[in-house]
């Protein structure tokens, strides 16, 4: 796959990625992170962008099933990967179990990172990491 | 007055906007598909003061799909300046009163000296980093410190709107008479918002009209900033927001991207989108200065506090007398007959500070409240017992009545629910292992906003024959839960279940409010849809029982409005709820397929003849590493009283998220100047902290009732700021009660407690 990055570039070439079990075709330049790709060219606006270095989490999105931070990751690493983003969550108005329970408990204000912490909370329990508030918290 | 039977105020009901929220559905400023939209990037100058010397553009614009690089030798001049005024009042209200790109004069690093334009952002990014910019640079004044010896007492602050210097009864013969004195100066660093969104603003032109998208506290201040900026008529500009992701002051005012935004969409004649860069939200919308205050309190020995001095010396830019409002609630927070407060200014190398959530209060109350808990210990009295002794029945500033108070009552509430009589008072005396236990309190308060001068608050109201209802209010949501509480407002005003309304906001085509500020919005926003839902319901009630018209159908014809109540969507007799007819039977009936009615609310005044403000009580429980200094915050108690609260379960949020604020102003947060540099040192989410959720303690908020009559109709004093208001003295407080050490600078660092450990 990293061969294969290398070659190509640096002006924009076809990226092919499954998103939420969509194939997407995107013509990108190398250099284009997951996040962008999303916001800019996929209209898939659920993933946030806070602080484009990896520090907020806004952008939280699962690759292959695992957190990944996309703006810290190039679109072009995703081929042949299987994205997950907050969309993937709903289809239309259903909300899953952590959905709701964080508007019932009213888990959020501006609801700018809720989209990120709704990715990381649900892999947070896959993961098994949520048998304490300590736990959580570390 | 027709009544109305169900009732949804009060209630802790979701958000409105929730599932939006928590689907991705939710679309923020910088995410409306817009088709063509091109990507703007800003360079930012790196020296603090100078002049450009030259800037090489020509490597960006040979970069593939770069359509401009704009610089102040290209970039079409601004029609006007407007002056600076804060945006609550209703006019354009620029940040401050500089707009780049105009000459090639730098006040600030990180002020823009170029914008590159692009059709992808990568090339725009890409584009921006090979523009070449030397300066001349000329020596800078970055802090206090610097500029300490050419500080000025400025006539007038924030605006032109409060006098630089206040002073009442006799202070200084108060001083001297006062057997007690605590003489303190206290320091703050300087804060940034930090609000997790970033600025952003998308610039549409169709011929000579103006759409923004932008993420603004206030549509119509950007509207007639923008359209004053660039000398366009103010109905050319459309300023639209329906998401706004944080605000807390950094989007308050409105700054220069945003013009700079329409002026490259024009250049370019494509739809333009700009998104500020967490680095340059540092340097982009102003922040909280840095500044110390210096509070000298004159007492008796039973503990009466006759007189308060309170000075601040604070940092602003090199064009505008800005210093935030931190003198006011102090001056009344206690019966002191003898006060004198003053602003002294610096002027340095920084763009001009802003409103910063809390503002003035936030460290003006920090101030007065940990000179309170010295006061305290050096008397040997309970710090509440103190404050009660002090206690203002009356306002002190004008002697007027307060509208309501409730801060026995929040004392009291949350001193039971914290535990508070279970202390022991003595200083470092309760322990947990290496930990070193304390608590503190302080008083909280915040203005209700009532000045002259602020302008009519309106709303639309339209119900259709099928039902369902459209309140419409050019509010701003950014997390307040205004959406919400308006939906609720507007049901039980016009009489209509909560799930047959919507309420519309977000435009500047929609009936004018004032902007998300000062703890206003709840209270402006729902006088105005009060008023249209119930204007609309009292019109059709009117119809339904009019006799001039034929329509003797109506089982409510002829009867006396006054007997008639509304609830479900259904007018009947209060006696005989058998007899009546919903609102859609009446439309249907009479072939009509809308009502509609407009709503305005004219803002208090200063002629009340009542002192409006909101007050709480804080209490924090620290732990402190006795080897390490290490502070931790293990539980929070606020008690409030903001009188009527819409809804529970969104006010308790804003509490909550203003106490976090207090904890953060506390100990995480502070922006740290490299003077030697004049930049921010710590301009990024990893080097200025701000509490998580994993950060954040058992935070507890208590609601103290209040029958607050003269605010506004329907008694709503605001919960937007006084959450944070005293948090951090409470803190600091229990830092001293845990350490028998007094920390007089925010934030509170480790290497301020090493010595105590």
């Amino acid at each position: 796959m990293a061969d294969r990055a290398r070659l190509r570039g640096p002006e924009p070439v076809t990226v092919e990625l499954s998103i939420n079990h969509r194939t997407r075709i995107l013509e990108i330049e190398p250099r284009t992170s997951l996040l962008d790709a999303l916001r800019e060219q996929l209209d898939l606006t659920g993933s946030k962008k806070g602080c484009d270095q990896g520090t907020c989490g806004a952008c939280t999105v699962w690759v292959d099933g695992r957190r990944v931070l996309a703006c810290l990751t190039l679109a072009i690493t995703c081929e042949g990967r299987e994205i997950t983003t907050i969309e993937g969550f709903s289809d239309g108005r259903r909300m899953n179990a952590m959905q709701r329970s964080f508007i019932k408990h009213d888990a959020f204000q501006c609801g700018y990172c809720t989209p990120g912490q709704v990715m990381s909370a649900v892999a947070l329990l896959d993961e098994g990491h949520a048998s304490s508030d300590a736990e959580i918290a570390e | 007055m027709t009544a109305v039977t169900n009732q949804t105020i009060s209630q802790p009901l979701d958000r409105v906007d929730g599932p939006a929220k928590v689907t991705g559905r939710a679309r923020y400023s910088a995410e409306i598909p817009l088709p063509g939209t091109v990507h703007a990037v800003l360079v930012g100058a790196v020296v603090p003061s100078g002049r450009t010397n030259t800037i090489q553009t020509g490597e960006a614009e040979q970069v593939p799909g770069v359509l401009a690089v704009l610089t102040h030798a290209n970039l079409p001049k601004i029609a006007a300046q407007p002056r600076l005024f804060p945006s609550l009042f209703g006019h354009a209200a620029v940040g401050e009163t500089f707009f780049p790109m105009q000459d090639d004069v730098v006040h600030y690093a990180g002020q823009p000296v170029a914008m590159v334009v692009a059709d992808t952002l990568e090339r725009a990014q890409h584009a921006a980093g090979l523009v070449h910019v030397s300066y001349h640079t000329a020596p800078s004044t970055t802090t206090l410190e610097q500029g300490r010896d050419r500080a000025y007492e400025p006539g007038r602050i924030f605006g032109g709107l409060l006098p630089g210097r206040m002073e009442r009864g006799d202070p200084d013969s108060g001083l001297a008479k006062a057997p007690v004195h605590i003489d303190r100066t206290y320091r703050f660093a300087a804060n940034h918002h930090n609000p997790i969104e970033p600025s952003s603003t998308t610039a549409v032109w169709e011929d000579d009209r103006l759409t923004l998208y932008d993420s603004t506290q206030g549509i119509t201040a950007t509207r007639l900033t923008v359209a004053e900026l660039m000398g366009l008529p103010s109905s050319n500009v459309r300023v639209l927001t329906h998401y706004v992701g944080g605000g807390f002051g950094a989007k308050a005012m409105i700054w220069p991207h945003v013009a700079l935004t329409a002026i490259a969409a024009r250049y370019v004649g494509r739809p333009v989108k700009l998104a500020l860069t967490r680095e340059q939200m540092f340097s982009s919308c102003g922040h909280r200065e840095e500044q110390e205050q210096h509070a000298v309190l004159g007492a008796g020995n039973e503990g009466r506090v006759t007189t308060l001095r309170h000075h601040k010396l604070s940092a602003t830019s090199p064009f505008d007398d800005w210093a935030e409002p931190s003198l006011n609630v102090a001056a009344q927070a206690y019966s002191y007959p003898n006060y004198q407060g003053s602003y002294r200014l610096v002027r340095t190398n920084t763009m001009t500070p802003t409103f910063t959530r809390g503002p003035g209060e936030a460290s003006g109350m920090f101030a007065l409240e940990s000179a309170m808990d010295e006061l305290a210990y050096e008397l040997g009295l309970d710090p509440i017992e103190l404050r009660l002794r002090n206690h203002a029945d009356a306002d002190p500033l004008t002697g007027n009545p307060w509208s309501s108070k409730g801060l026995r009552e929040c004392y009291q509430r949350g001193a039971e629910r914290f535990g508070w009589r279970e202390r022991n008072p003595a200083a470092r005396s309760q322990r947990d292992g290496h930990w070193l236990i304390g608590s503190g309190t302080a008083t909280a308060g915040y203005p209700v906003p009532a000045f002259p001068g602020l302008q009519p608050q309106r709303a639309r109201a339209r119900l259709y024959a099928d039902g369902s209802a459209v309140l419409q209010a050019g509010t701003q949501e950014f997390g307040t839960g205004v959406a919400t509480a308006m939906t609720q407002v507007a049901a039980d005003g016009l009489g209509v279940p909560l799930d047959r309304v919507r309420f519309d906001y977000g435009d500047t085509e929609l009936p004018n409010t004032a902007p998300a500020v000062g703890s206003a919005g709840s209270g402006m926003v729902s006088s105005a849809v009060h008023s249209a839902a119930t204007s609309l319901r009292d019109q059709l009630v009117a119809q339904a029982v009019a006799q001039a018209v034929a329509d003797s159908e109506s089982p409510l014809h002829a009867a006396d409005p006054s007997t008639v109540v509304v609830g479900d969507g259904r007018m009947m007799l209060r006696d005989r709820p058998e007899t009546g007819e919903t609102y859609s039977e009446l439309l249907q009936r009479n072939g009509v397929e809308d009502a509609e009615a407009l709503g305005s609310w004219q803002p208090t005044g200063m002629d009340t003849g009542y002192a409006l403000t909101t007050f709480g009580a804080q209490f924090a429980e620290v732990a402190v590493d006795s080897d390490l200094g290490l502070v931790r915050v293990r539980r929070m108690v606020g008690a409030f009283a903001p009188g009527r609260v819409l809804n529970p379960k969104t006010a308790r949020s804003q509490l909550m998220g203003g106490m976090l604020w207090g904890m953060s102003q506390a100990l995480p947060e502070g922006t740290q100047m490299d003077s030697r540099m004049g930049r921010w040192a710590n301009a990024s989410l990893g080097e200025y902290l701000v509490p998580v959720n994993a950060d954040a303690p058992e935070v507890d908020v208590e609601f103290v009732e209040v029958r607050e009559d003269v605010a506004n109709p329907l008694g709503v004093k605001g919960v937007g700021e006084i959450g944070q208001i005293g948090a951090a003295a409470a803190i600091a407080n229990a830092v001293f009660h845990a350490t028998g050490h007094r920390v007089r600078e925010l934030p509170i660092r480790i290497e301020h407690l090493l010595r105590s450990a």
